[in-house]
């Protein structure tokens, strides 16, 4: 017998199979489990070779409409970097503060659209909006608070338009952002109580043992930028990540495996940074996670979704510290002449690591561009999760295990746009 | 304040060929709508347009399609009573689409009264720009049939609410 269901985004992209899980089963025993996923960022490698090297930002920005902001700061990472300028500090804190909108944003969608109605028996949002509207209304007010620090500082919610490389085209003025904070309390607290409502899920039982992958900033809870560590002793910068890791071609799929040089699979995402950078978020955050009953390192992936909910908690507090610290800079940008050579950026997307890597010539003329968002990154992970979980759970009925296997990919919030378009999931016995 | 009276929105992604329909009947309607309309261009998903919709009489939602009907096919449902087609406006796991954006307002009880939504059929969804041409041509016609709703919309609204 032979199931099949399709699942399916219908806002982006509508061709059958750029997204699709199989998993086979013969006699109760996994026979085959892939994650097929498209790619977008392949097509914007090849669309951004003979640009200028002021583009990225705002081309990248239309990969994924969820994480722009990951894709600019990434871009402008290794566009400065390859054109050795160094942005001022209120350049670095205000790209920050950006990022921090776009966790909230990103995170609350997740966490409330996406991955609770999994945990609650619920087969999505509307459903879980009819019984429980307070709680759909508090992601959606997270949502908007994330949506407003976005608009305010990156000029438009969506696709940033006051992003250029070196800064940005306006700095807000202290009383503009000053207009936040009222906002961000309240989303604070909605964070809050996002934690307490996470934590109380039934969580199935499940530990990933793969390396663990996150930015690390020896100041603060790496967001913007950051070296690449692991929990198992790499500790590179960006211009150092080719030599590290690779992505492979698999036969029977289309798509590329990333892969740690000689060790393997490996993980980034919220439980890489709550493992490896947990102890840096702020005496809030920490309390919450610890009320949680959340200490790090979390290996259940299933975990995840209250992992986000520290992370929201952390977004707001930090915005808001930020904040109060802004001080408005000089200029809202630093010119950056163009230089021949090849730069890397890395940034921690709000579903994990985000490589961007550019040569230019001397003119800025973008010569070559690689991509790799943190859907790919993981996708290795995400498949060898799903073998176990479906190994595990193989005596459930199809609907059940289907649902479970849903689940399983939704622990990873991998990127609508930059992975997966559509879902088609079949479930084969034999 | 008050937000605007009916809120037309295009739903798209200009960088998957005619899944930029939608955007590209917002782009044609900037300008040209009445006092009282916002137009609102959505590149993400669109679980945020039930804030945009909170509160407004009317929302016209325009999005590309892939329904099996000859390319440009211009559709039009009345979703303010009852849920969109599934097998035209198809649910996912992964993000929002617009049917159950819909819904998830309608839940919430934040949906407009009346609701229309236009699904302009696209012929090709290959990551680049541009619309195929018989996609290009029902955008005219989308954004001509838009006008003509919105200007109905009012109508009717202005007529059945008594403003001091």
């Amino acid at each position: 017998m032979a199931e099949r269901r399709t699942l399916r985004t219908d806002y982006l992209a509508r061709v059958e199979g750029e997204g699709a899980m199989t998993v086979r089963l013969r006699n109760g025993q996994v026979e085959h489990v892939e994650l097929r996923i498209f790619e977008p960022p392949r097509f914007f490698e090849a669309f951004l070779r003979g640009r200028s090297y002021l583009e990225p930002p705002d081309i990248t920005a239309r990969i994924c409409g969820i994480c722009p902001v990951a894709y600019q700061t990434s871009a402008m990472n290794a566009l400065e970097s390859v054109c050795a300028v160094e942005v001022p500090e209120p350049v670095r804190l205000l790209r920050r503060l950006l990022y921090c909108g776009e966790w909230i944003e990103s995170h609350a969608l997740h966490v409330y659209m996406l991955h609770a109605p999994d945990f609650l028996g619920y087969a999505g949002a509307v459903e879980l909006a009819r019984d429980a509207p307070a709680a759909v209304e508090r992601g959606l007010a997270l949502k908007r608070t994330g949506n407003e620090v976005m608009t305010l500082v990156g000029g438009r919610e969506i696709h940033p338009i006051n992003v250029r490389v070196g800064g940005f085209y306006r700095a807000p003025a202290r009383r503009e952002l000053r207009r936040l904070v009222e906002p961000l309390e309240r989303a604070r607290e909605a964070a809050l109580e996002t934690v307490r409502w996470t934590a109380g899920f039934d969580f199935p039982e499940r530990e990933v043992d793969c390396e663990l992958v996150a930015l690390f900033d020896p100041g603060v809870y790496a967001i913007e930028d950051g070296r690449i560590r692991s929990d198992r002793g790499l500790d590179i910068g960006a211009a150092e990540y080719d030599e590290h890791f690779e992505e492979e071609h698999v036969e029977r799929s289309t798509a590329l495996y990333s892969r740690l040089r000689e060790r393997g699979t490996y993980l980034c995402g919220p439980l890489a940074r709550f493992a490896l950078n947990g102890a840096q978020l702020s005496p809030l955050a920490l309390e919450a996670a610890h009320e949680a009953g959340l200490d790090a390192p979390c290996r259940n992936p299933f975990r995840s979704i209250v992992v986000r909910s520290v992370e929201l908690v952390y977004a707001c507090d930090e915005a808001l510290r930020l904040i109060e610290a802004y001080e408005e800079p000089d200029a809202p940008a630093v010119p950056v002449p163009p230089v021949a050579g090849t730069g890397y950026g890395v940034s921690e997307a709000p579903r994990g690591l985000l490589y961007h890597r550019y040569r230019l010539d001397a003119e800025g003329t973008i010569l070559d561009a690689k991509i790799v968002p943190p859907t790919s990154q993981n996708q290795r992970a995400i498949e060898e999760d799903l073998r176990a979980v479906v190994g595990r759970y193989a005596q459930l009925d199809d609907e059940a295990l289907r649902g479970l296997c849903e689940q399983t990919i939704r622990n990873y919030d991998p990127c609508i746009s930059c992975a997966t378009h559509f879902l088609d999931l079949e479930v084969e016995r034999r | 304040m008050t937000g605007p009276r009916v809120v037309v929105v295009g739903v798209g992604n200009a960088l998957r060929g005619d899944d930029g329909a939608g955007l590209a009947v917002a782009a044609r309607l900037e300008g040209r709508v009445p006092d009282g309309v916002a137009v609102v261009p959505c590149v993400q998903e669109p679980s945020r347009l039930v804030d945009a919709w909170r509160g407004a009489a009317a929302a016209v939602v325009v999005d590309a399609v892939a329904s099996g009907a000859s390319p440009g096919t211009l559709h039009r449902f009345d979703a303010g009573v009852q849920p969109l087609p599934g097998r035209v406006f198809r649910s996912s796991t992964h993000a929002f689409g617009v049917g159950e954006t819909i819904e998830l307002a309608r839940a919430l009880g934040a949906l407009p009264a009346r609701v229309l939504v236009y699904g302009v059929e696209g012929a090709e969804f290959a990551a680049g720009e541009g619309l195929t041409p018989a996609v290009d041509e029902a955008v005219d016609r989308a954004a001509a049939a838009v006008l003509d709703d919105v200007d109905r919309l009012i109508r009717e609204e202005g007529a059945c609410t008594s403003r001091p």
